[in-house]
């Protein structure tokens, strides 16, 4: 088994608002050296080997991430 | 009643609209009363099975299906029944999506952009202004440009699309309202709700199933979603027949 990691951010220019409020959060925390927080999701995958990256590819793009406002990375652990 | 008028009544009952129920759909209820109060005749459809039930129209109602899991309509755009009105829909099935329903439709690529979290975070509820702009086979009712009153009720209805989609929805007349006053929202160019080119595919975030009668609704204006739906099928049965 591998551990496929899938990081799914909303496209930069689909506006955050949950990020825009963690921001806020942070400033009124006093953590001044930040300037920017995006949210995104990460799912974890155990995948029997070998790992197909294309099938987990389509899979991102059929149902983990929505193509129209969000992006996808694809990192295949190797421990 | 005069003998037409029976025939008409009897017409309007013979015209079957689906509302399909998935787990945590909300509306289903109010979608189908809706549906009788404007004359026709209401059918539930199960999200698990794969029969239409030989509906003429299907409307995909309100709620939190699959708890909005993963995003708001995303797994229920996968549902046995959604393979059915997909494949029905794209053949010139009329579907109408309200709020969650309007999700599941962009979820499954049968309308352009996407449905997100409200700009300010916060649940929105009330009662709304919208402005009809597109004449579909679900507003042919209303005149062009009338602004009706619904609830809206969502918290991730603000809708979004790259700028060549939003450009092209706005070239191509298929606006099908928009937010008059104060954006619940953040919906980009304060889009209530989109067509497909043909008018039959219809996706609307506010609520018109919970404005049809005074007892219940800040108006009785979203009936005109219903009425008018029941009508255009008729028109292509006369049509058809004719």
């Amino acid at each position: 088994m591998t551990r496929v990691v899938v990081d799914v951010m909303l496209k930069t220019e689909i506006s955050d608002p949950q990020g825009q409020a963690v921001l806020s959060a942070l400033t009124k925390l006093g953590h001044q050296g930040v300037q920017a927080v995006r949210q995104g999701k990460r799912f974890e995958l155990e995948v029997t080997d070998p790992v197909d990256e294309a099938a987990i590819r389509q899979i991102a793009d059929t149902l983990l991430a929505n193509p129209v406002i969000e992006d996808f990375s694809v990192h295949v652990q190797t421990s | 009643m005069t003998a037409s008028a029976q025939d008409v009544a009897g017409d309007l009952a013979d015209v079957r609209i689906g509302v399909v129920t998935f787990p945590g759909s909300l509306d289903d209820g109010d979608a189908a009363r809706a549906v009788r109060l404007a004359g026709g005749s209401p059918v539930a459809l199960w999200h698990g099975t794969h029969d239409l039930e030989a509906v003429d129209a299907v409307i995909l109602p309100g709620g939190f299906s699959y708890g909005d899991y993963l995003r708001a309509g995303a797994i229920a755009s996968f549902s046995p029944i959604m393979r059915e009105i997909i494949d029905a829909a794209t053949r010139g099935l009329p579907v109408l999506g309200i709020c969650n329903g309007f999700q599941v439709l962009c979820e499954a690529g049968l309308l352009p952009g996407a449905l997100t979290r409200n700009a300010h975070l916060h649940f929105r509820n009330r009662d709304q202004c919208l402005r009809i702009e597109a004449r579909t086979a679900w507003t042919g009712d209303f005149e062009p440009g009338a602004e009706i009153v619904v609830p809206v009720k969502n918290g991730e209805g603000r809708y979004v699309a790259g700028a060549e989609v939003l450009a092209a929805v706005e070239a191509e007349g298929r606006v099908l309202a928009r937010y008059v006053g104060a954006n619940p929202n953040g919906s980009s160019r304060d889009i209530a709700g989109v067509t497909d080119s043909t008018g039959r595919i219809v996706g609307l975030m506010p609520h018109p199933e919970h404005a049809v009668e005074a007892l219940t609704g800040p108006s009785t204006d979203g009936l005109g979603f219903f009425t008018s739906i029941l009508a255009s099928i008729l028109g292509a049965r006369a049509v058809s027949t004719g």
